[in-house]
């Protein structure tokens, strides 16, 4: 667990003030993908956008660990999701998908084939496990390679290559055959996968605060 | 995991490829996302970041920063 977040206000001694200023204009700047990412994992934007808040204050006080040069969105998305998983714990998440997003056209399929809209694909990526939905997103969504997502999940690639192949049979699937839980039915199962990653996390296997 | 039918697109054998051609929706994937990374940001980021940056400035007076206001005490 990190306690990052307690002490929000005394970070960066070592650092100089133009440091400092990149440090803000860099997490200034990621601040949008800290927002998409934290929509995929938890769907409603008000709870994303708390995410990003919470995400932020730790990057914050964290701010003398991160390496200039490194990859500032790959290093907040580690504190992201780490945020995620222990809000998720609490339960503060329940799996509930955006009812704003635009009923727009995925697909146009020859024959009766319905349509897949992308208020499809929101609800359907919202009922895969958490996991494989955050591969799938950092992959397939945030243009991470595999490499980078395995870092940024704290486990090995071959997993993040699974985990993505999983997720996308599951969507194709779920999309092919219109077959999509309405809404939160998969919460259990997310609810279990998390938990055991939170094990994880909490045994060391994460990397939330890799020197 | 394997019973998908109706798919021109190659995603015949949904094994444990990882490496097969990524789906149809897989575009809306990054819609979803660009969208976001599109928006408006709220006011709410750029204050909080404000805000922090004026903390800190509060506490290392020493450590003079670039364009910083004097903190508005509603910290």
């Amino acid at each position: 667990m990190s306690d990052e977040g307690q002490r929000a206000n005394s970070p960066g001694s070592s650092l100089s003030a133009s440091d400092k200023a990149d440090f803000k204009r860099s997490l200034t700047d990621v601040v949008p993908h800290l927002r998409a990412f934290a929509r995929g994992l938890c769907g409603r934007p008000d709870m994303a956008d708390d995410l990003v808040q919470e995400t932020m204050l730790k990057a914050w006080a964290a701010q003398d660990r991160f390496e200039p040069g490194t990859s500032m969105r790959a290093w907040t998305f580690v504190i992201l999701r780490n945020a995620y998983l222990t809000d998720m714990r609490r339960n503060r998440f329940r799996g509930e998908y955006d009812e704003g997003v635009a009923e727009r056209i995925l697909t146009a399929p020859a024959g009766q084939e319905e349509p897949i809209h992308l208020s499809d694909l929101h609800r359907a990526l919202l009922t895969l496990p958490a996991e494989r939905r955050e591969a799938l997103l950092l992959v397939g969504a945030g243009g991470f390679s595999y490499e980078e997502a395995a870092q940024i999940c704290g486990c090995a690639v071959g997993t993040i290559k699974s985990r993505v192949g999983r997720a996308r049979a599951a969507l194709t699937e779920m999309l092919a055959q219109g077959n999509i839980p309405r809404r939160s039915t998969a919460d259990d199962i997310a609810h279990r996968a998390i938990l055991e990653e939170l094990d994880m996390v909490a045994a060391g296997n994460g990397v939330s605060s890799r020197p | 995991m394997a019973s998908i039918h109706n798919h021109s697109g190659g995603t015949g054998h949904a094994s444990n490829g990882a490496q097969r051609r990524a789906p149809e929706w897989a575009d809306g994937l990054k819609q979803l996302y660009d969208s976001v990374v599109e928006e408006d940001l709220p006011d709410s980021f750029k204050d909080l970041l404000d805000q922090l940056d004026s903390s800190d400035a509060a506490r290392s007076s020493n450590d003079n920063g670039t364009a910083m206001q004097s903190p508005d005490g509603r910290r």
